[in-house]
C-alpha cells in the first residue's frame, strides 16, 4: 500500500530569473487521493504542467510510476490521464469521435477501444449523446466527457486541474463520488487541484499547500489543523497563506487561466 | 500510420462540417475569377495579349491554395487557443506525427479547394492546353499545398492570438498574392515590381501551373521547379522547427 507512484525531488522551474516553482519535494502513494492547493500564481499549474510533461523542469527529479518524466517521456505519458483546467475537447467533433481519436493516439486496438468507449460514456451518462457535436454540450457534459476521455487508456494516475470550476453542485457531487470510486475500486491515484477547500477536506487523503513556489505545508487535514491550531482546512489554509488576494493569472503567463479561455471562446 | 490517418480524418471532418469555411476560402478566388476573368478579359484581348482567362485561371488556382493552405495551417492556432493542442501534446505521440497528420489534412483540403476552382473555371469557359498535362499541374498543386500549409502551421506555432492571425492575413497572404505573377504578366510591368515578383515563390508556383495548363511561362519550367522544391524544403523545416518549440 505504501508504494510511491509520484516522486518529486527538489523540483525547480524558472522563467528567466523568476522561480515559479522553487525546489519542491513530495511523494504521492499509489491509490492515494492527493490535493494540491495554493493561491493563484503560487505554482500549482506550473507543477502540474511539469508532472504531465508539458513543461521541462529547470532542475530536480520527477518520477511517475517509476519512469523519469524527462528521460522516458512517452512511457511516463502512458501512465497518466489528465483533465485540464481549460476546456480541451474538439468542439467540431462528436463525443464519440473525441473519445475515439484519444484512443487512437494511445494506440488502443479498435475492439478494446470501442468497448471501453461504450462503457465509459455510459458511466458518465453521455452514451445517448455520443453522436452530438461538443459545441452543443453544456459545461458539465464537457467536463464529464473529459473525465471519461482521461480514463480511456486506463491510466494509473489521474490528474484533475480544478475539475469542478464552473460546475453546478449536482455535477460536482457526482464527479467526486465517481473519483472516490475509482480510487477505492481500481486503486487509481488521484492528483487534483481546487480552490474549493471543503472539496479538498472531503475527498483528499493527503494535502500539500504551495505558496510562492514553495510547499509550505503537507499532511492530512487533521495534521494541518493541528499544526495551525484551527478547526477546518479552510481556516488552516488561510492561516498558512494569508488573507490577501493574488493576481489572477499565474506568473508563467503562458498558462491560460480559465477566464482568458472563456473570453477566447466568446470571441469566436 | 493509424495515428496520422486519425489526425488527417479529424481535419477532413471539420472541413466537411463547416460550410462557412468552405465559402470563406473559395469565395474570394471565385469572385476574382468572375470579376477579373470577365471584366478585364475584354481589355486584355484588345491590348493584343490574347485569352486572359487562360492566363488568369492558373493564378487563381494558386491563390486558392495560398489562402486555404495558410488558413488550414493556422488551424493549429485554434487548437492552441481552444485547448485541444494540450490534449494532443500530452499523448505519447511524437510532435512530428501530430504535425504531419494535421498538416496533411490541411493540404488535402487545399487540394480539394484548388480542384474545385479548376472545375468552376471549366464551366466559365477555361480549357487546359493539353488534358494530359493536367496531371503534372496537379502534382504542382499538391507540392504547393503542402508548402503553404506548412508555412501556415509554422506561423501558427509562433503566434498566440487571433490579432496576430489578422496581421498575417494582411501582411503575408495579400502581398504574396498581389505581388506575384498571378494577375498580370511580368513582361511589361515596371522594373521594381518585376524584381519583387521574381523574389516571390508564389510567382514560380503560378508560372509552373501556367506552363502545364496554358502552355506559357515567364521564368521557364526548370527554374520554376527548382524554386518550388527549395520552398518546400524551407517551409517544412520551418514548420517542424517551430512546432517542436511550442511550450504550453
Amino acid at each position: 500500500m505504501s508504494e510511491i507512484i509520484i516522486k518529486a525531488d527538489k523540483l525547480v522551474k524558472k522563467f528567466g530569473e523568476f522561480k515559479a516553482v522553487d525546489s519542491i519535494s513530495f511523494d504521492v502513494k499509489k491509490g492515494e487521493i492527493f490535493a494540491f492547493l495554493g493561491p493563484n500564481g503560487a505554482g500549482k499549474s506550473t507543477t502540474i504542467k511539469m508532472l504531465t510533461t508539458m513543461l521541462h523542469p529547470s532542475s530536480g527529479i520527477l518520477k511517475m510510476a517509476g519512469h523519469d518524466v524527462t528521460k522516458e517521456r512517452d512511457s511516463a505519458r502512458k501512465t497518466f490521464g489528465i483533465v485540464f483546467q481549460d476546456p480541451s475537447l474538439d468542439e467540431e467533433l462528436s463525443a464519440f469521435e473525441n473519445m475515439d481519436l484519444h484512443g487512437v493516439l494511445y494506440s488502443i486496438p479498435k475492439k478494446t477501444r470501442y468497448k471501453r468507449i461504450e462503457e465509459l460514456l455510459k458511466l458518465v451518462e453521455l452514451w445517448d449523446r455520443k453522436d452530438s457535436m461538443i459545441k452543443t454540450f453544456s459545461g458539465g457534459m464537457r467536463r464529464r466527457l473529459e473525465i471519461a476521455r482521461g480514463l480511456l487508456h486506463e491510466p494509473k494516475i489521474l490528474f484533475l486541474d480544478e475539475p469542478t470550476l464552473g460546475l453546478d453542485t449536482q455535477t460536482r457531487n457526482l464527479m467526486w463520488e465517481y473519483v472516490r470510486k475509482l480510487s477505492n475500486e481500481k486503486g487509481m491515484t488521484i492528483f487534483f487541484t481546487t480552490h474549493y477547500l471543503e472539496e479538498a477536506e472531503d475527498i483528499a487523503q493527503k494535502i500539500a499547500i504551495i505558496d510562492n513556489g514553495k510547499i509550505i505545508a503537507k499532511g492530512t487535514t487533521k495534521e494541518l489543523c493541528k499544526e495551525t491550531k484551527t478547526e477546518t482546512l479552510e481556516e488552516a489554509y488561510l492561516k498558512l497563506t494569508g488573507k490577501t488576494t493574488r493576481d489572477e493569472s499565474s506568473a508563467d503567463n503562458n498558462g491560460l487561466n480559465f477566464k482568458t479561455a472563456m473570453r477566447n471562446r466568446n470571441l469566436r | 500510420m493509424g495515428i496520422i490517418y486519425a489526425l488527417w480524418l479529424r481535419q477532413i471532418r471539420r472541413y466537411t462540417r463547416s460550410s462557412s469555411r468552405l465559402i470563406g476560402t473559395i469565395g474570394q478566388p471565385l469572385l476574382l475569377l468572375l470579376a477579373l476573368g470577365y471584366g478585364i478579359g475584354a481589355i486584355y484581348r484588345k491590348a493584343g495579349e490574347g485569352d486572359y482567362l487562360a492566363f488568369l485561371v492558373p493564378g487563381i488556382i494558386a491563390q486558392t491554395v495560398l489562402l486555404s493552405g495558410i488558413f488550414w495551417g493556422l488551424i493549429i492556432l485554434q487548437d492552441k487557443r481552444f485547448g485541444f493542442l494540450s490534449e494532443l501534446l500530452v499523448t505519447p505521440v511524437s510532435r512530428i506525427k501530430i504535425l504531419l497528420g494535421s498538416a496533411l489534412g490541411g493540404s488535402t483540403i487545399s487540394i480539394i479547394q484548388g480542384i474545385l476552382i479548376f472545375l468552376i473555371s471549366l464551366l466559365l469557359g477555361f480549357r487546359p492546353y493539353d488534358w494530359l498535362l493536367v496531371i503534372p499541374a496537379l502534382l504542382i498543386l499538391i507540392v504547393m499545398s503542402i508548402s503553404l500549409t506548412s508555412l501556415g502551421a509554422g506561423i501558427a506555432s509562433m503566434v498566440n492570438d487571433f490579432q496576430g492571425f489578422q496581421g498575417i492575413n494582411n501582411l503575408l497572404i495579400t502581398p504574396l498574392f498581389f505581388l506575384s505573377s498571378a494577375l498580370y504578366p511580368l513582361n511589361n510591368v515596371p522594373r521594381p515590381l518585376a524584381i519583387i515578383s521574381s523574389c516571390n515563390p508564389i510567382s514560380y508556383m503560378v508560372d509552373a501551373m501556367r506552363f502545364f495548363l496554358s502552355n506559357s511561362t515567364h521564368f521557364g519550367i526548370e527554374k520554376d521547379l527548382i524554386v518550388i522544391g527549395i520552398t518546400l524544403v524551407l517551409t517544412v523545416t520551418f514548420a517542424v522547427d517551430r512546432f517542436n518549440k511550442i511550450e504550453m
